[in-house]
């Protein structure tokens, strides 16, 4: 019945696509939580009455991260085909599409970070210093662990943002689901692939969402 | 032990200068409990972060142990730090970690190993009675067990001294009382000199040896507690200590009391320092032929004893009223007779 329902859908392709699917969120999120902390702590440590308070520094960064966020996605990844070519050796294909992916949502996740670590009590960043704490304790003991429910769903919210961004990614080629369903579905005029491919990525979405919920309910212990 | 030599700090606004604290000057001894009172904006809160330099001054030195930490570089003042608790009037707990590894936290700073630090976490655990409550989140604690919980981390670097920052004044008044008593035993049993500052007098006549009073951003009176209470002189001195012993508005009443008594006279005891009011009036009621009466008082426990006084009526023969007066007088106890009958 299911051949009937779907008669152009290829099993075997779609797993494929969606593993590349999977593939690039998962990477791209790896990179994107990385920088997207090391953004939002500058952006937060150098920011007014921060223990690095630098208002020129504050400036640059906060400039660089509303550029990044402000130029669309589409756009962004034309922009970056040099930079994607020195760094990757090709414009084409999953790999290609992860320094667009990443350079896309760390600037967003950063300022999430931000958010985040203002939501820390002032108080008790006060106490670590009272009690002589480093500035490098201060971060990695008392700023990250204290925030970290919402650096969680912040980076959940920034993860399904991915996911749609991978599917824009198929214009240069990346693959996954957004990529199949736009060739095999789309051009060729098989609707049933593009709905199998939009209810896949939905689920995709839903574990991303049920995953980033749970470890944020299981971390909060206020 | 601590030396403050005319310290000041002064904000800018948009406006103007806030000089928060004036060139003040205190010396605190070893050992001892210290309290400074004043209203909100006195300068109080700015004072006690000046000590361990959570905002630095604008001039003035702070010694501790011969240390200057007015002087100290960024590393130094780190390490300083690691000797001077302190405690927060919203306990600043991290939620993320449980009661042992709260307290633990300064001893990582401090680079203790793991062993070491578990042994100090259990003993200072015991010290503050949180045992059983070891793996608690604070969110699952009480006010005041948080605060328990905050002392033990502020004592967990063994410091020469600890800063209290209004740390009773989120709690109720009976945690604050279990927190005090707390805070003197570690004051007797560990010889810690502590700094406390509050905007409640009755915190400093439970605990405290001598009292500043700041206004203004200076202290306007200090002295041994006792003494600030039995003599207040400054306004606000007296509005603290109407706090705790009531409205001193009793000229009138005085008046009231008087015409009840055709015989006797009625006197004034003022109470300072180490006597119980009960045994000398029942001493005195035994051993002399009077009549007492005890028409009205306050008497109230400080640390270094009771304060207060009491209006009492006494009637009897002449001579035995006389020496009963006598042996009233030669009581640490002031007297004043206020009114004679005949």
């Amino acid at each position: 019945m299911l051949i009937e329902l779907f008669p152009n859908v290829v099993i075997s392709e779609l797993w494929q696509a969606t593993l590349e699917t999977f593939y690039m969120t998962i990477i791209a999120l790896i990179g994107t939580f990385i920088l997207g902390i090391l953004l939002g702590l500058l952006l937060y440590l150098t920011s007014r009455g921060g223990i690095w308070e630098n208002k020129v520094l504050n400036l640059i960064i906060a400039s660089t991260v509303n550029i990044f966020r402000a130029i669309p996605f589409i756009i962004l990844i034309l922009l970056l085909f040099p930079f994607t070519d020195f760094l990757i050796g090709t414009i084409r294909g999953s790999n290609a599409a992860l320094p667009a992916l990443i350079i896309g949502s760390a600037p967003f996740y950063g300022r999430l970070v931000e958010i985040a670590l203002r939501e820390v009590d002032k108080g008790v960043i006060e106490a670590a210093k009272a009690m002589g704490a480093k500035t490098s304790t201060i971060v990695l003991r008392v700023l990250i662990p204290e925030s970290m429910p919402a650096l969680v769903s912040g980076i959940t919210v920034t993860a399904i943002a991915l996911i749609g961004y991978t599917a824009v990614a198929g214009v240069i080629g990346a693959g996954g689901l957004g990529d199949f369903a736009y060739y095999y579905g789309f051009q060729r005029r098989a609707s049933d692939v593009v709905f199998v491919c939009t209810v896949l990525i939905v689920i995709i979405v839903f574990i991303f969402q049920f995953i980033g919920d749970t470890i944020t309910n299981k971390l909060d212990k206020r | 032990m601590i030396k403050i030599n005319s310290l000041s700090k002064l904000f800018h606004t948009k406006s103007n200068l806030i000089s928060a604290v004036d060139d003040l000057s205190l010396e605190i001894e070893k050992g001892e409990i210290f309290g400074v009172i004043g209203y909100s904006g006195a300068g109080k809160s700015t004072f006690i972060r000046l000590i361990n330099r959570l905002e630095n001054p604008t001039s003035g030195q702070v010694v501790i142990d011969g240390e200057d930490i007015t002087s100290l570089s960024k590393n130094k003042l780190r390490l300083s730090r690691q000797n001077i608790g302190m405690i927060f009037q919203h306990f600043n707990l991290l939620w993320s970690r449980t009661v042992r590894e709260n307290i633990a936290f300064p001893l990582e700073i401090a680079g203790i190993s793991k062993q070491e630090r578990m042994a100090r976490v259990d003993e200072l655990i015991g010290l503050v009675g949180l045992s059983g409550r070891e793996d608690a989140y604070p969110s699952e604690l009480s006010g005041g067990q948080k605060q328990r919980v905050g002392i033990a981390r502020a004592l967990a670097n063994d410091p020469k001294v600890l800063l209290c920052d209004e740390a009773t004044s989120a709690l109720d008044p009976e945690t604050t009382d279990s927190i005090l008593k707390l805070l003197i035993d570690i004051n007797e049993k560990l010889g810690l000199t502590i700094i406390l500052i509050t905007h409640e007098m009755h915190v400093i006549r439970k605990i405290c040896h001598r009292v500043a009073v700041m206004e203004a951003g200076k202290v306007v009176e200090q002295g041994d507690v006792l003494d600030v209470f039995s003599h207040p002189i400054m306004p606000v001195t007296k509005k603290f200590v109407e706090q705790v012993m009531g409205d001193n508005n009793q000229e009138d009443s005085l008046e009231w009391l008087t015409t009840g008594y055709k015989n006797g006279d009625i006197i004034k005891l003022h109470f300072v320092g180490e006597t119980t009011s009960q045994a000398l009036i029942s001493q005195v009621a035994k051993q002399f032929d009077v009549d007492i009466n005890i028409l009205q008082g306050k008497i109230t426990q400080t640390q270094k004893g009771a304060y207060g006084s009491l209006i009492v009526h006494i009637d009897g023969v002449s001579d035995e009223k006389e020496s009963a007066l006598a042996y009233i007088k030669s009581a640490p106890v002031e007297v004043e007779v206020v009114h004679h009958a005949n």
